[in-house]
């Protein structure tokens, strides 16, 4: 259940700007080429905790990318196709998903000063500030309020 | 992370868009992989120039790049594209791949990258100086920049080469640092390297047991830089190394403490050989990789000029020394044999799959790593005088 009022703390600035939607949580890294369906958002890696999923307008939390490295070039074609994640939080960034992000202006951070995977469950609202390094988890008084896109 | 202030202006967005975005980049990987600064870099080399390889993805990245207006501030070159751009028909590439090639250069041209179209950039009089510090991005040219010249590089990705000449800098850490520049691993080769098959065999060899790590090699007495280069192309290639030592050889020799050591016999190496080759006759033998200097390409019109192979084989180079080549008469010989000199591209980056080869041959454990999953094809590994003649 989200928290009442809101819940706010720091992580590391990774990839500007601000944004906010529901969580889509994964405990296993993603990889975005081979991973994710570039036209639909859909994660299409068999096996894979969020399989049949779709990431588009989510803040997805996962610890980190793998794969291949053009799969910075597929959050690109994401973010053209309006399928992009709204947000990234990541355990520890890495190279692919910092560049993806960055590229496709998907705000990003990473290290959360809390333990995000026991704090924020799936379809929470979540706002995360890439300017100021900070994670929002929209309480349940603001939960009709709308979503802010601005970056 | 401490900037500059034209860093920072950068950062800020003063520089255009481009700028702003490629210093993003920078900074963040600064982050990750703790740099306290950047550093100015003197040259840049660029990956991710195949159609092949990065597909319509990295098209549109470098499109919608190259429409933000981003312009490179030092010297900075490309990795071999799909195809030669000269004679892509008449080397059976598909229409479509080509038209998707040239958009590719063309977006590269536009932010004013030279269309070398090259992996092995220091054949053609591109060899920064030991210490200096540079972005390259191509797995091989790292490793012969880094330890036949001396010069110190990370290995790049694509973006982060890309941002790095727009920016004319690179985020300062690994192997730009000399206290990092240190051998972690002994191998101790116990047998005579007769033959760059030979080299590329201890390449693969050592880069699947060594991995990530940098080896110092005991027990070469000889090696000129074809042999180098394809030691660390493939040790690049089965590992991630990105610099090796050998003493009295290369330009820097450092070991830490205790490491381990590894034993490389003749035994070693034959079965090296053999795991990699399928013993077949090949349909087409590719030698050049990474591309061949001006002196292997006169090495091969030597040897089948005397002997005629018997399957069609390329000489895979840049344009540069294909054309220097051809000005010494090099390729008469070769095309007289059924052979021609191939540039701006490779066996590895090309669509050899789509072209009708089954079998290909090579002396080169880079490419014998990856011919199989990149272009779907069997191997003939083994020297020269074997794999042309089978």
């Amino acid at each position: 259940m989200a928290p009442e009022v809101d819940m706010v703390f720091g992580a590391r600035r990774i990839s500007r700007g601000k944004a906010s939607g529901p969580a889509l949580l994964s405990p296993e890294p993603v990889g975005f080429l081979g991973g994710v369906d570039p036209k639909s958002g859909e994660v299409i890696e068999k096996n894979h905790p969020l399989v049949g999923k779709n990431v588009a307008g989510r803040v997805l939390v996962f610890p980190h990318g793998k794969g291949s490295t053009v799969g910075s070039y597929v959050m690109l074609q994401l973010a053209k196709n309006g399928k992009a994640p709204a947000a990234i939080i990541n355990i520890s960034a890495e190279p692919i998903i910092a560049v993806g992000a960055i590229i496709s202006g998907i705000p990003m951070v990473d290290r959360p000063g809390l333990d995000v995977f026991s704090i924020i469950k799936e379809g929470m609202m979540v706002e995360v500030d890439g300017n100021e390094g900070r994670i929002r988890i929209m309480g349940n008084e603001r939960k009709k309020e709308k979503k802010d896109l601005t970056r | 992370m401490k900037l500059t202030g034209e860093e920072q202006r950068m950062f800020d967005g003063e520089a255009g868009e481009a700028a702003r975005e490629s210093m993003d980049i920078l900074v963040a990987l600064g982050k990750i992989y703790g740099a306290e600064r950047m550093v100015p870099v003197t040259s840049v080399q660029v990956s991710g120039v195949s159609y092949k390889t990065i597909g319509d993805a990295g098209l549109d990245y470098l499109k919608s790049l190259a429409g933000k207006g981003a312009k490179t501030r030092v010297p900075t070159f490309l990795n071999p594209a799909g195809m030669d751009s000269a004679q892509w028909k008449e080397m059976r590439i598909p229409e479509d791949f080509a038209k998707k090639q040239i958009e590719i250069l063309d977006a590269y041209a536009t932010m004013g990258i030279s269309k070398t179209c090259t992996c092995a950039p220091y054949f053609i009089g591109i060899r920064p100086k030991k210490g200096e510090h540079i972005a390259w991005a191509e797995s091989s040219a790292v490793a012969f920049a880094n330890s036949v010249l001396g010069a110190r590089t990370n290995r790049e990705g694509g973006p982060s080469a890309l941002a790095a000449a727009i920016c004319g800098v690179t985020p300062y850490y690994g192997l730009h640092i000399e206290k990092n520049r240190v051998a972690n691993v002994v191998v101790d080769v116990k047998c005579n390297l007769k033959s760059i098959a030979d080299f590329g065999a201890l390449g693969m060899a050592v880069g699947k047991l060594a991995k990530s790590r940098y080896p110092a090699f005991h027990g070469i007495k000889a090696a000129g830089e074809p042999a180098l280069k394809v030691l660390g192309a493939s040790m690049a290639a089965t590992g991630s190394v990105p610099i090796f030592f050998i003493e009295g050889i290369t330009p820097e020799y450092a070991l830490a403490g205790k490491p381990e050591i590894i034993v490389i016999t003749e035994k070693d190496i034959l079965a090296e050989k053999k795991s990699a080759d399928s013993g077949l006759k090949p349909n087409l033998v590719t030698i050049g990789c990474p591309h061949a200097s001006l002196d292997e390409i006169k090495d091969v019109a030597g040897l089948v000029g005397a002997r005629k192979p018997t399957c069609e084989f390329w000489v895979c180079t840049s344009r540069k020394l294909k054309e220097e080549a051809n000005r010494l008469g090099y390729n008469r010989p070769i095309e007289a044999a059924g052979g021609r000199i191939v540039a701006d591209t490779c066996m590895v980056v090309c669509p050899l799959e789509e072209m009708g080869y089954v079998v290909t041959g090579t002396d080169s454990g880079k490419a014998a790593a990856y011919l199989p999953n990149l272009c779907k094809q069997k191997v003939a590994f083994g020297d020269l005088e074997d794999i042309l003649y089978r």
